[in-house]
Order: structure tokens, then sequence, then C-alpha cells
């Protein structure tokens, strides 16, 4: 009889073995040409806190460098963004976040409020599959789910990747128990560039008004921001595009002004950033590329320091430690894409065949 | 007039040992082309009517049951 | 709710612990309010057709039974009494007072069915009709919603309802049971139709747990969900591809949908028998088999034995020999033999009967002409194939080769083949493109076109068809080792590690391997709108 029962635990123990084993390959590693996927479990491995903590889709992780906000101001920051971030993506990593840390600053894009309803199942895994388990994560998942996922499917995994055994590449069995670091504290780095070109006109839209759920969330990350005397900054990244439409940068203005919130429209800056979308853009003026981002980054931090005061840290030895290790990887990082570029005229890594 | 039965049998399937088979149904030895044809040729010689409830394996497997059924709905009628 | 859903594997669950904790004489109550829970998922309004058909029958039964009993009783007591003349008056009074109880439960019930499944194909043919007479009116369509398994349940109940009018059981006097054998609900999906007297004593009886039974239902349970996951779901988008663009799918293209879909078909309808009969051995349950390898059926007529057996066994007891044995249809054999001989007047009723059968098995399959033609062309070449029995015999007394592993070969691919052509009315959906596709296949095709490229365009990769490939041989091997024996009892006869390892590859294989998930479109059973 007892012989049974271990063999019975043997075996089940084998069992699970295996279906752990299979979920580990199966899951997307993020690691190849697309690394957005990877960017939101990267934060659990920060030692140190953040002053500052950027929230929100690719107009925060591809525009601002926390390296350079360290560098020239001693700021330390932290981007916890994805792709095509919802607000209350935003807003259930904020209040995760906040069980880590507690920063002075908290800057959101406000492009997501475009979205009133869940968008994209790819996209929603890429913020989603990152975090860890923990009550926000439930209440983000079930406030993102499209209509043909189910909750299941994210407690286990294998019920929605199963379908890749037949995608397998070599990344899949290289990266089944650890994943290399892609982005610096949440920037994506990118140094090739690409001015940017024609776009299509505005088209009119029929309703301007942000959507019931975009402005309950924002309400619900001011709430917090005030709640843990954190200082929210409401900013416009300076895209070219998608458009950024009048009315919608006059309800932000307002929604500002009522909550007594700054808002920054980057895109009105532009000359004072002193940026030039024919060399400081990589794909045609979506998204900055390095030079613009660190051009971008320099002006915030003044405002940063001057108008919210925050000091810096640079002098505090353990800081300096981490964040020696960061700015080896970035101008590694850095050197490698350039090295990319002048052999091959564009980045390995990202270039699709 | 079990002899008739048999004849009835016969004709459908002359190889087949009617006298002594008991499983015509479970074996397969009738198929339900053959039961139509036997109840129209019983039905007609004894002036009977054999509806399709009485269509059961417990009623054709064997010239013998046959004729039991034949004999109850005789004296039913 | 489907079988392959989240929802429903977690009733399962919920409903198998629950069985076994509960004290076992309330088992078949749950099972009842477990019936009507998942009947109510589907559309709670629904429930009300369902309890329309179950009450009216239930007292319609019990009326219909009364009579029985007080005739016996009756007769028991006057039996010295009474002349023949006066019995068979009396007798005769009460089969009429019941056949008119029978008739209302009939028309009642199927009258429900006809409407919510037949008006629109009615109208159909009422607007064909006006538009030739140069008319320009019209009838609107009505959007009736089908009621989940309403013909499952229909013939259920009316087969009942017949059987205790034949007397040949008591009626049921507690509702609650009787609404339970209506209301099974691994039937209610793709059936089996059972008969009431095979389920009475399964159904309501107590069950004990049984780990022996236990793990073979939830193997075979699995292996429905494989075939249905893994094969069924993963070639659909093939069959729906090459059916839906005959224009470019021409030529042989046609045989590859046609073979196509007789796999799709098999795999999903028998796994989802599978899924059904294994949840019912779970509850220690026993339900008939539907299937019994239908693809290794050497002649039409044997595939029918094979195929959905539960329907071909209700339209035998209920329709064909009724129909067949019935005195009109004797008195017009007699006239027949007079007139046109004893060979014609011999197959008249069986011929009759047969084509009445195989119009109702078309239509029952789905409200369109193309069912219908699908139903008769069955039942003509079943009757073609009787009236050249004496043409096989002769060539089997001449050339001796019945026995021989290649004639058997022969006999099953030409069965696969002619039924899967048939089934195209099944996939076009119009019975002129049907032929029209059917002769474009034999006049067109060649082995070129397989590699011309559209092989890839219908859906499914390389890998699919490797998965497809290989599965077809697993159902293929599993099928020729059934004929010994249960799969699953030899499993269990074997090595354990042997029977451990090959099941949980098998859930592993559906698992990963499965066309289901975000990307995959779950697909209906096939006859779950029946």
């Amino acid at each position: 009889m007892r012989r049974r029962i271990i063999t019975g635990i043997f075996l089940m123990t084998a069992a699970a073995a295996v279906l752990g084993f299979l979920t580990c390959l199966l899951k997307p590693k993020y690691m190849g040409d697309i690394v957005e996927g990877a960017l939101i479990a990267e934060y659990y491995e920060e030692t140190a806190d953040h002053d500052v903590i950027f929230i929100g889709d690719c107009e925060v992780y591809e525009n601002f460098s926390p390296i350079t906000l360290w560098q020239d101001y001693g700021i330390t920051s932290y981007i916890r963004g994805s792709a095509q971030q919802l607000i209350w993506q935003s807003y259930y990593l904020l209040e995760e976040t906040l069980k880590y840390e507690t920063p002075r600053v908290v800057v959101f894009n406000v492009l997501a409020m475009k979205y009133d309803e869940p968008q994209k199942e790819a996209y929603n895994r890429m913020t989603l599959d990152g975090m860890k388990w923990s009550m926000s994560k439930v209440r983000d998942i079930r406030a993102s789910m499209t209509e043909e996922e189910h909750f299941i499917e994210y407690v286990i995994p294998l019920l929605r990747y199963h379908s890749r055994w037949s995608e397998l590449t070599g990344d899949d069995w290289k990266y089944l128990f650890y994943r290399d670091k892609v982005s610096h504290n949440g920037y994506y780095m990118r140094v090739d560039t690409k001015p940017a070109g024609k776009f299509p006109k505005d088209k009119k839209l029929g309703n301007y008004q942000f959507g019931h759920r975009a402005y309950e969330y924002l309400d619900k990350i001011t709430a917090l921001c005030r709640d843990h005397d954190i200082q929210l900054i409401l900013i416009k990244a300076p895209s070219v595009y998608p458009s950024w439409y009048d009315q919608w940068d006059e309800q932000m203005e307002e929604y500002a002004g009522k909550n007594q919130i700054r808002y920054i429209n980057f895109l009105d800056l532009q000359k004072e950033v002193g940026l030039d979308f024919q060399t400081d853009t990589y794909d045609g003026g979506l998204h900055l590329n390095l030079s613009g981002a660190e051009k971008l980054t320099r002006y915030f931090g003044e405002i940063l320091r001057d108008e919210y005061g925050l000091e810096g840290h640079r002098g505090d030895s353990r800081l300096e430690q981490i964040w020696e290790e960061k700015e080896a990887f970035y101008s590694r990082m850095k050197q490698e894409q350039e090295e990319d570029l002048k052999q091959y005229g564009y980045i390995r890594k990202f270039h699709e065949e | 007039m079990m002899d008739e039965i048999i004849t009835i049998l016969k004709n459908l399937h002359p190889d087949v040992d009617f006298e002594t088979c008991d499983t015509l149904i479970d074996d397969g030895i009738l198929d339900s082309f053959d039961i139509v044809s036997v109840i129209a040729e019983i039905s007609q010689e004894f002036d009977i009517k054999i509806g399709a409830e009485h269509i059961v394996p417990e009623n054709f497997n064997s010239a013998g049951a046959l004729w039991e059924l034949v004999c109850r709905l005789e004296d039913e009628d | 709710m489907l079988f392959t859903s989240y929802e429903f594997l977690g009733f399962l669950l919920l409903l198998f612990f629950l069985y076994y904790i509960i004290p076992a004489r309330h088992q078949w109550k749950l099972l009842l309010a477990a019936g009507y829970v998942f009947y109510a998922v589907s559309g709670w309004k629904n429930c009300l057709f369902i309890l329309l058909t179950t009450g009216s029958t239930y007292i319609l039964a019990l009326r219909i039974d009364r009579i029985h009993r007080e005739q016996a009783a009756y007769l028991k007591e006057h039996k010295k009494e009474l002349s023949k003349e006066e019995k068979k008056s009396y007798k005769a009074r009460n089969r009429s007072r019941q056949w008119r109880l029978l008739l209302t439960g009939l028309f009642m019930n199927f009258g429900i069915l006809a409407v919510l499944k037949y008006t629109n194909f009615a109208i159909a043919n009422v607007n064909a009709l006006l538009s030739l007479t140069g008319s320009e009116r019209q009838i609107g369509f009505v959007s009736f919603l089908l009621p989940l398994g309403i013909s499952f349940y229909t013939f259920i109940t009316m087969g009942y309802l017949i059987d205790v009018y034949r007397g040949k059981y008591p009626a049921e006097t507690n509702p609650g049971k009787l609404a339970l054998f209506v209301s099974f609900f691994p039937q209610l999906i793709q059936g089996p139709i059972n008969r009431f007297d095979e389920m009475t004593e399964t159904l309501f009886s107590e069950h004990r747990w049984n780990w022996q039974e236990i793990s073979l239902g939830l193997e075979r349970i699995l292996w429905g969900f494989f075939k249905k996951l893994v094969i069924a779901d993963r070639i659909l988008v093939g069959v729906t591809t090459i059916v839906g663009d005959p224009e470019t799918y021409d030529g042989i293209y046609v045989f590859v949908g046609m073979m196509f879909y007789a796999l799709q078909l098999y795999a999903d309808f028998t796994g989802g028998i599978d899924i059904t009969v294994g949840i019912a051995q779970v509850l220690g349950i026993r339900v008939r088999e539907n299937f019994i390898r239908p693809y290794f059926s050497k002649n039409i007529a044997e595939y029918w034995r094979r195929w959905h057996i539960s329907l071909g066994a209700w339209f035998t007891e209920y329709i064909f020999y009724p129909v067949s044995v019935c005195q009109p249809m004797l008195k017009f054999s007699r006239f027949c033999k007079k007139h046109l001989g004893d060979h014609v007047g011999r197959r008249m009723p069986v011929y009759m009967a047969s084509l009445a059968v195989w119009f109702t098995t078309g239509i029952w399959h789905g409200a369109s002409w193309n069912f219908v033609v699908w139903g008769l062309l069955n039942g003509l070449i079943i009757i073609l194939s009787q009236e050249c029995e004496p043409l096989y015999d002769r060539f089997h007394r001449k050339f001796h080769v019945k026995d021989r592993f290649w004639y058997r070969l022969f006999q099953v691919v030409r069965t696969v083949l002619l039924m899967s052509s048939l089934r195209m009315l099944d996939c076009y959906r119009n019975v002129p493109l049907t032929f029209r596709m059917f002769g474009d296949m034999l006049i067109h095709s060649r082995l070129s076109q397989l590699f011309d490229g559209r092989l890839m365009s219908v859906g499914l990769t390389v890998s699919d068809y490797g998965v497809l490939a290989a599965g077809t041989v697993i159902l293929t091997a599993v099928s020729l080792a059934g004929r010994k024996g249960s799969v699953r009892q030899q499993l269990a006869a074997g090595p354990a590690v042997v029977r451990c390892v090959l099941i949980y590859g098998l859930f592993l294989c559906t698992l990963i391997i499965g066309a289901y998930g975000v990307g995959y479109d779950s697909s209906q059973f096939i006859y779950n709108q029946f």
C-alpha cells in the first residue's frame, strides 16, 4: 500500500514537472525582434527605489531615457511601459508598483485616453504576462480581457500558448529558464534613423469626448497619487503620428486644471526640446530614437529638478554602484547597435527579413 | 400449423434449419426484409394482425416462438 | 454549453465531485438538476419547450397506461361472462381511446419540432412556388431559435410514449425520473437516442465509487476530446474553405474536400459520442453505443448499422416496421402481388417503408432539399444493392473472392468513397451544385493539381497536415485494435506503466496540439442544432 502511494506521488510530480517544462518551453520569450513583451517583467529585478515612475505606452518607453536622467541629474527612474498599454493597465501597474516603492513623481502619457474598450489580445498579453501575480493583476486581467479570452488562460498559460508548438525557435529552447535584459530601466533603445515622412491627414471624428471608462481610470490614477503624496504629471509625447486632436488636448488641459496637476504637451515644445524629426526618430516620426530620447529627457529632467525639487542622488555610493552597471550596459548596447548600423545599415536584431 | 410457418420461412432461406435454430434474429439470419415478408405471409395465412409492437427478438428468434405468437394472437381474436 | 469549453469542463468536474459525495439515493436528482442547469445556460427560455414535451408525455403516458391496467383487471374479472365479440369490442374501444391519446402526444410534440425547425423550409418552398406562378408575393422568414437537442429529446420522448402505447412497459409514475430520462444532459448534444426500458435501471439506481469504471470513463472522455480538438477542429477550416469556394477548388480538390469532410465528420461525431458515453460511464450509467467502426463497413447497409446506430434503430422500430406491416400496406402488397407479380408484391412494403424512412432520415438531418435528396439517395442505393443481390451471388459463386483480404479491402474503400460522395450534399448544401462538382471531380481531376499550391491555401499549414496524417493513423490503429474488444480494457489489462504513459501522452497531445483557444474558432458540433 505504501509503495502505491509513493509511486502515485512520484508519478504526479513527474506529470506536473512535464507540464511545467512545457509551459516554460511554449511561452513566448520576447527575446527576438519583438522585445516589448519582456519589458514589464524586468522591473522586479530592481534593487533600489526610484524618484520617478513613468507609466504608459510606447510613447513613454521609447521616448525617455532613465540613464540620461541619472547621468545628467542624478534622478532615479523606471519606465513601467508596454505596447499599447491601456489606461486601466497603467492604473493597476501603478497600484502594484506602490507595493514595492513610493516614488516622488509619476508620469503618465495620456494617449491611452482614446481607448475606452479592450483592444488587442496580443498587446494584453505583452503587458499582463510579465506582471507578478497579485490582486492588481487579477483586476487588471478582468478589465483587459477581450471577448475571446478567458481568465483561466492567464492562470494556465499552456491553454493560450500551446499552439506555438509548431512555431518553436531556437530562442524558445535557449531562454527556457532565464531572460536577457532588453531594456534600460524600461527604455527601449534604438540608434537608427528614419526621417519623418508624410502622414495621412487627420480624420474627422464624430465624437471627440474621451470615454467614461478612460476618465474613471484617470480619476483613479489621480486619486492614487494624491493618497500617496505623489506628484502626478500628465504628458503627451512628441510623436508626429497617431494624431493628437486639439479637442483631446483641450480636455486634458481642462482635466489637469480641475485637478491641479501638470499637463505637458511636448508636441508644442519640439523647438524648446530641440527635436529634429529628420534625425531624432527611427520609424519616421512615430517614436524617437536614442538621440531624440536623450534630448527629451534632458529637457524634462530640468523641469523635474527645478519645479519638482528632485535634487538627485549623485554621491550615494550604493546607488552609484547600481547605476554604474546600468550605464555600462547602456553604452554597450549603444555601441553594438552603432556597429551594426555601420556594417549592415540596419540593426540585425530588429531587422525583418 | 407449425409446418406452415416452417414452409414460409424455408421459402426465404432454403438452407437454414428452422426446426432447431433459435437465434434467427440474434444471428442476423432473418433481416428486416425477411421479417416483413414473414409477417405479410403469416398474417394472411392465419388471418391475424401482427402489429409492429410484436416485432421483438423474443417472437422471431425461432419458428417455435413465431408459432406461439400466432397462437396468442388467434386466441385474442 | 459546448463540450469543448472551459465552462463545460468546470461543470463536469463539479458534477462528478458532488455526485460521489451526496447520498447515493439522491444521485439521479442531482443529474436532473444538472441537466436543467446545462440546458438553461443555452437559453432559459428553451427550458419551457423541454418541460412542455416532458410534461405532456408524462400525463398522456399515464393515461394510456391506466387504460391498459384497467382493461387487464376488467378482463380478468369478467373472463367467464363476456363473449368473444364483447371482449373484442371492449378492447377495440380502449385501443381507440389510447390511439387518440397517442396521436395527441405525437401531434403536439412533433408539431413543435416541425414548426421550430421546418417553418423556414416550408416558407422557402412556398416562395419558390409563388415565383414560379409569376406572383410577386413572398412570405417573410421567421427567426425561431432551435432549443438545444430538440430533435434528440423529441424522438427520445416520443419513443417512450409509443412504447407505453404498445404496452412494452408501464408508464413512469415519477415525473422527476421521466424528466431526467428526457433531459439527461450528455445525450442532448448529439444523442444517442436512448430507450426508456434500457435506461431505467442504470439511470435511477444508486452508484458507488468504482475506480475501474471511472478511469475507463475518463479515458473515453479524453479520447473524445482528442478526436474533437486535434483532428476535427483542425481540419474544419480546410473543409469550409474548399466547400465555400467551389470555383477555386475544383477538379481533384472536390475529392480532397470530400475526404476532409469524411474525416472531420467522423472525428467530430464519434468524438462527441465518446465524450457522452464516457461521462455516463464516470457516472456509472451505461449508454448504448452509437458507432461501431463505421468506416470499416463493407457495404452501405452495414454502414447504416454502424453509424448513428440509435437513429437507425429508432427509425426501424417506429417508422419502418409500422409502415411496412400496417394493414393498408399489407393490402396494397397483396394487390401488387395479384396484378404485378409476386416479386414486386413482396418488395412493395419494404421498399415503400424504406423510402419513408430515408426521406425522414434526410429531413431529420436538416431542413433543406439537399438533406432530403441525400436521404433518398441513401435509400435508393440500398434498394438497388438489394436488387442486385442475385448478380452478386452469381459473381461470388464464380470467383470465390469473398473472403480474400484484398476483396474485403476493396469493399471497405468502395463504401467509404460512396458514403463520402453522398455526404457532399451536406457540404455544398445545394443539390445542383453538388452534382456539378461531383461531375467536375470525375472529369477534371488531375494528380498534378495537388501540387499547384492550392493545398496550402485552405488554411492548413504543413504541421497541420502532419498532425492530421498522424491522427488518422492513430484513429485507424485504435479502431483496428478495437475489433478484439474495448481498447481501454485491453490497456487496463496490460502493464500499468504503459497505460499511464499512453494516457498521459494522449492528454498532452490534446492539450498542446488541440486546435482550440485564441486564434482557433471553436466550432460547434455538427449535430448540435438538432
